[in-house]
């Protein structure tokens, strides 16, 4: 079976909870975190990997407990002839994806640390950002 | 030392003029100093580029046969104002279509509104115009259902009562939850911090005391040509102050005019604000003719000379509190992050700072050539000492 690839979102009142301990102990599950960050809000997001049959109950464990639970098999793409380099998705996108290179205030998005989050299609102006299937 | 327009427009024609954007400018008085750059230098352009409501375009249809006197009209759905005469509307940029479902399903998208309907006619797009009447008897038609596209009709004017916003709030939001507003989705407690102006490059933060800058004068207009028609609505220049230190201006604003077929959708944009609604991007860049030190002083003013004031967004500004959360200056807005309460705070801006550059580029390259010349304005703006203050609604 291919490990199931998911993002999860969680807000600071979960960041110092061992959520992904319980999900080895008690689903079995093997997990393989590709990426993970809190910002200094405290607010997590983390690309997980996971392979084991009891998948569907430990992600039903990560909603109960708050946790915002979403398949990774989408990917962000910005639209570069709407794009006009605002720079008002770069102090809300989570990851700093999207960002100001300075000091030509360029706004760029690197793809590798996008976590789909989506909020850069709901907050860009132009709406430049886009979803690929 | 003192120059006229008429001897900086004979050296533009005869290809001998010194321009240079706001940047270069800045560069060359930390180079040569002042009086020598003031000496040196003709013209300095400016730009900006970001969502400007009070937008709109007048536009004449042409007659149908039989004659019309359109009484409600739509274009791609959004009214468009047509209460002036028998053909003629007015589009306003934050126009929304009477189906939208708004703050409906908070926060709603506003995904199309009267700035894009502006911004697919200067893209030469199909606009489907639909139009109702009463019938008269020199106007009977009642109906009207049809396509144009912004070749097909007489005129359109872009006419904008309020834009080039000075210097405008950064907005914070204090509340402890989301919101959603003109100034861009705000995280609580401080999550981020948005501002929007292009600092030492937009065009009324460089003339404070509108030396330069009145009516008639020629501008970069959504990529084409354009003039300052009088003072925008609202505007009340003042020079803010605080700790007995000069923090730059505030509160002027243009109405500007020009042919909106000679402009492009690069610098005309339909936008749209999550919760808050739609609106348009506008591209304006003001020549400034250095006709003396004084002026080339203001136009040299660098980010860290300029400021814009803090306002919380989630308490203070709907309710008309006045006060703000203090000062800071673009060069640290634009730093990427700024302290306010102890704490540091994300920022971004709404307006393009690239874009701001291309057309103060853009601006320098056509008077560079010839192709534009400098006009003297007919009439200048009110300035900070004419003392022109805000009026507020009772009830």
């Amino acid at each position: 079976m291919s490990p199931k690839r998911i993002v999860l979102r969680f807000g600071a009142d979960i960041s110092d909870k061992p959520v992904i301990y319980r999900l080895v102990k008690d689903f079995n599950l093997v997990v393989n975190i590709v990426k993970a960050n809190v910002n200094p809000r405290k607010e997590g997001t983390m690309v997980l990997e996971i392979t084991g049959e009891q998948w569907g109950e430990g992600l039903d464990y990560l909603r109960s407990q708050g946790v915002a639970v979403q398949d990774l098999n989408q990917e962000i793409i910005r639209n570069e002839d709407k794009c006009v380099m605002c720079g008002a998705c770069t102090a809300i996108c989570p990851t700093g994806a999207l960002f100001l290179e300075r000091p030509s205030m360029e706004v760029h998005f690197d793809g590798d640390h996008c976590i789909v989050c989506q909020l850069c299609l709901k907050v860009c102006p132009m709406r430049a950002m886009e979803v690929s299937l | 030392m003192e120059k006229t327009y008429a001897e900086i427009n004979a050296r533009i024609k005869a290809g001998k003029a010194v321009v240079l954007t706001a940047d270069e400018l800045i560069s060359l008085v930390e180079e040569k100093g002042l009086s020598q750059a003031a000496r040196e230098v003709d013209v300095v352009t400016t730009g900006t580029f970001a969502p400007m409501c009070s937008s709109g375009a007048f536009l004449n249809f042409g007659h149908t046969k039989p004659r019309m006197r359109m009484q409600k009209v739509w274009l791609n759905g959004v009214s468009a104002y047509a209460g002036i005469a028998a053909v003629d509307a007015y589009i306003g940029a934050t126009e929304l279509p009477e189906d939208d479902p708004l703050n409906s399903n908070y926060p709603g998208e506003f995904r199309y509104g009267g700035g894009h309907v502006i911004q697919d006619l200067v893209a030469r797009k199909p606009i489907r115009l639909k139009a109702l009447s009463y019938g008269t008897d020199c106007y009977p038609r009642r109906e009207l259902d049809t396509t144009i596209t912004l070749d097909d009709i007489n005129e359109a004017t872009l006419f904008n009562p309020r834009n080039a916003y000075q210097n405008y709030n950064c907005a914070v939001n204090l509340t402890a939850r989301t919101i959603y507003t003109y100034m861009g989705m705000l995280n609580p407690r401080l999550g981020n911090a948005h501002y929007s102006t292009s600092g030492q490059l937009s065009p009324l933060l460089k003339d404070p005391h509108f030396q330069t800058i009145g009516i008639g004068t020629k501008i970069f207009l959504g990529g084409g040509v354009g003039h300052v028609a009088w003072h925008g609505t609202q505007h009340f220049p003042s020079i803010q102050s605080g700790d007995g230190r000069n923090l730059g201006p505030a509160g002027g604003t243009l109405a500007v005019i020009g042919d909106l077929k000679q402009m492009s959708p690069r610098w005309l944009v339909g936008t749209s604000y999550v919760g808050y609604g739609a609106t348009l991007s506008v591209g304006i860049g003001v020549p400034i003719p250095i006709l003396n030190e004084e002026i080339a002083r203001y136009a040299a003013a660098t980010d860290h000379e300029l400021y814009a004031p803090v306002v919380d967004y989630g308490e203070a500004y709907p309710s008309r509190t006045p006060g703000n959360l203090g000062y800071v200056s673009y060069a640290e807005l634009k730093s990427g992050k700024i302290k306010l309460n102890g704490k540091e705070v994300p920022t971004a801006p709404l307006s393009s700072v690239p874009r701001a550059r291309e057309i103060a580029s853009t601006l320098k390259q056509r008077i560079e050539q010839g192709s534009f010349l400098l006009t003297e304005p007919v009439q200048l703006l009110p300035s900070p000492a004419d003392g022109r203050t805000a009026n507020f609604l009772k009830g």
